[in-house]
């Protein structure tokens, strides 16, 4: 390699790639046109190409005459002297800061809007139909499986454990549901209903998909996954997790039992329809919700997600 | 007078080789470079330890070129992504291999990321002027882990499902920031078909353009710094340079052999 000199090692202008132009067009006319076009232009490249080469390459082969050499124009002086005020030179630079800001600004804010906001937008499901009350008979668990999102499909089903408690202890014919997500408040694996469970699983169709609904005897709940264990009311008994079991809420729409919004819970006391529960705002899996770790937690998601 | 003519063709030969490579040196300075970056100046006792480095380097290529391919194949939504994932591995023509590749080969980088780590804290080579490089590895380093986290989900298996919920509810359990950084995993309340795409792109695109552009950075600062010797040697690192006066500081000028006996 052999270090430049002041001139540009440049071919000097040549007419030659004019010609190698065409004839590429013809071969590309040609392929699609007929072969003799094709041939033609093949032809026309070659003899333009190898003449374009040859210019291109008169500096290597020596028989190039070198260009004039043209005195370069004496460089101008520029007086520097000092500014005082605001320059003009500041204002132009102070406006393009200005003006890129900007419109970086109005290209950036909905991009990253559209990458944080649609988490915490829409949040709220519909309730969700859990078929006839007849399904649910006195004192039994069942493990029940629905499409909290119909629309998401298959990956939005979720199963919570549904017990009729049989008529609130003030109101006849008025009956009361312990209804407990399976989602452990440690770290958010799929609790287990540690008893006999019946083999066969009933399915029953909504219109918002297919329900299953597999009778469970559970004497506790607990988490595969890192050992947490629960009493049949939720609370905690065992392992690593911070509180009580959420709940569902729900409500009786004529003979049909409809799920609605979970909510979470430090403790409950008592059992069945008897049960004091502490209720408090849904809250994400590992989160105190009661007592001095709650303040690490002061605003949460639901509370700014529409 | 046979052999003038062979070497006059030889120099024929290497000028004809020349012509394209001075056209990009002359326009580009490319070749200069390359040149500057493949023969700089290095400690003589450089061992095989100095190569962990260029060994993670090697890694991380090896993930990038077979993730490509890996996207070529596989369709990251909930109905289809294990499935996709099953015939990478079963019924596409060396799939398996690939996907083996991509799989083994991220334990290989987070393993070798760490040996490098190691061998730069052991070696003393985080020490002045290197600082910054230490700051960009563990960038680097993080930013490894994040790939690692992202990447599990995307066989959408149980395994992945369930390690990908306790991975996400870790972060939720963070003081006040934390449940917003889960729903944002997430893409909303709750883990759905949103998550697998979301972490597929912070996967696929937004943590490896983030690690190539922290690897550039972590080259030019060890081409611009140089390789450190290691700690028995009794050269010098460094080279000479430009003599800084503003605080007294000398740094690298001039550099003293650290054992203090004189080669």
């Amino acid at each position: 390699m052999e270090p430049h000199g002041e001139r540009p090692h440049v071919a000097g202008p040549s007419l030659w790639p004019i010609g190698f132009a065409v004839g590429i067009a013809c071969v590309l006319v040609g392929l699609v046109v007929s072969w003799p076009v094709a041939a033609v232009g093949a032809a026309i490249a070659l003899i333009f190409g190898f003449l374009w080469i040859r210019d291109v390459t008169g500096d290597y082969r020596g028989d190039r005459h070198e260009l004039a050499e043209t005195d370069a124009a004496p460089p101008v002086v520029v007086e520097e002297r000092e500014l005082t005020g605001y320059s003009r030179n500041k204002f132009l630079e102070l406006s393009t800061l200005g003006l890129g800001g900007l419109i970086t600004g109005i290209v950036v804010v909905p991009i990253l809007g559209f990458a944080v906001a649609p988490a915490f937008v829409n949040q709220e499901l519909d309730e969700v139909d859990l078929g006839p009350l007849d399904n649910f008979p006195e004192g039994k668990w069942f493990e029940t499986t629905y499409l909290s999102n119909p629309a998401e499909g298959e990956v939005s089903r979720r199963t919570a454990y549904i017990r009729n408690n049989g008529d609130l202890p003030d109101r006849q014919n008025v009956p009361s549901y312990t209804i407990i997500s399976n989602r452990c408040v440690h770290l958010g694996c799929p609790v287990q209903a540690s008893g006999p469970r019946a083999e066969q699983e009933k399915k029953v169709q909504t219109k918002a998909g297919e329900l299953t609904l597999t009778e469970v005897t559970p004497a506790a709940f607990s988490c595969p996954c890192h050992g947490g264990a629960y009493d049949t009311e939720g609370n905690r008994t065992a392992g690593p997790p911070v509180r009580a079991l959420d709940r569902y809420a729900y409500t009786i729409n004529g003979d049909r039992l409809g799920l609605l919004p979970a909510y979470s819970v430090a403790w409950v006391k008592g059992e069945g329809a008897d049960a004091l529960i502490k209720r408090y705002e849904h809250a994400g899996p590992g989160i105190h919700v009661d007592g001095a770790e709650a303040w690490l937690y002061p605003i949460l998601p639901a509370d700014v997600a529409s | 007078m046979a052999i003038t003519t062979r070497k006059k063709k030889q120099s024929k030969l290497v000028e004809l080789v020349n012509i394209p490579l001075d056209w990009l040196e002359e326009r580009s300075g490319l070749i200069g470079g390359v040149k500057y970056f493949l023969f700089r100046r290095v400690p003589r006792d450089t061992s095989w330890w100095h190569t962990l480095g260029s060994a993670t380097l090697t890694a991380f290529l090896v993930q990038a070129g077979t993730g490509v391919v890996l996207a070529f194949y596989y369709k990251p939504h909930p109905d289809t992504a294990y499935e996709s994932i099953q015939r990478i591995t079963n019924d596409i023509t060396l799939g398996w291999l690939v996907r083996g590749m991509h799989k083994w080969g991220a334990s290989v980088f987070i393993i070798l990321m760490f040996l490098h780590m190691a061998r730069v804290f052991l070696f003393g080579a985080y020490k002045y002027p290197r600082e910054l490089n230490w700051i960009v590895g563990v960038l680097l380093l993080v930013l490894g882990m994040l790939e690692g986290f992202a990447g599990y989900l995307l066989p959408w298996d149980q395994t992945a499902y369930w390690a990908s919920v306790v991975g996400i509810n870790l972060n939720g359990t963070g003081p006040f920031v934390g449940p917003f950084l889960a729903w944002f995993l997430q893409g909303g309340a709750e883990i759905g078909g949103n998550t697998l795409t979301i972490f597929y792109a912070l996967h696929m695109l937004l943590i490896p353009g983030a690690i190539i552009g922290l690897i550039l950075l972590h080259l030019y600062l060890v081409v611009r710094l140089g390789v450190s010797s290691p700690p028995w040697s009794e050269e010098a690192a460094g080279r000479d340079r430009y003599v800084v006066t503003t605080n007294g500081r000398t740094g690298l000028v001039n550099p003293k052999p650290r054992s203090g006996r004189p080669k």
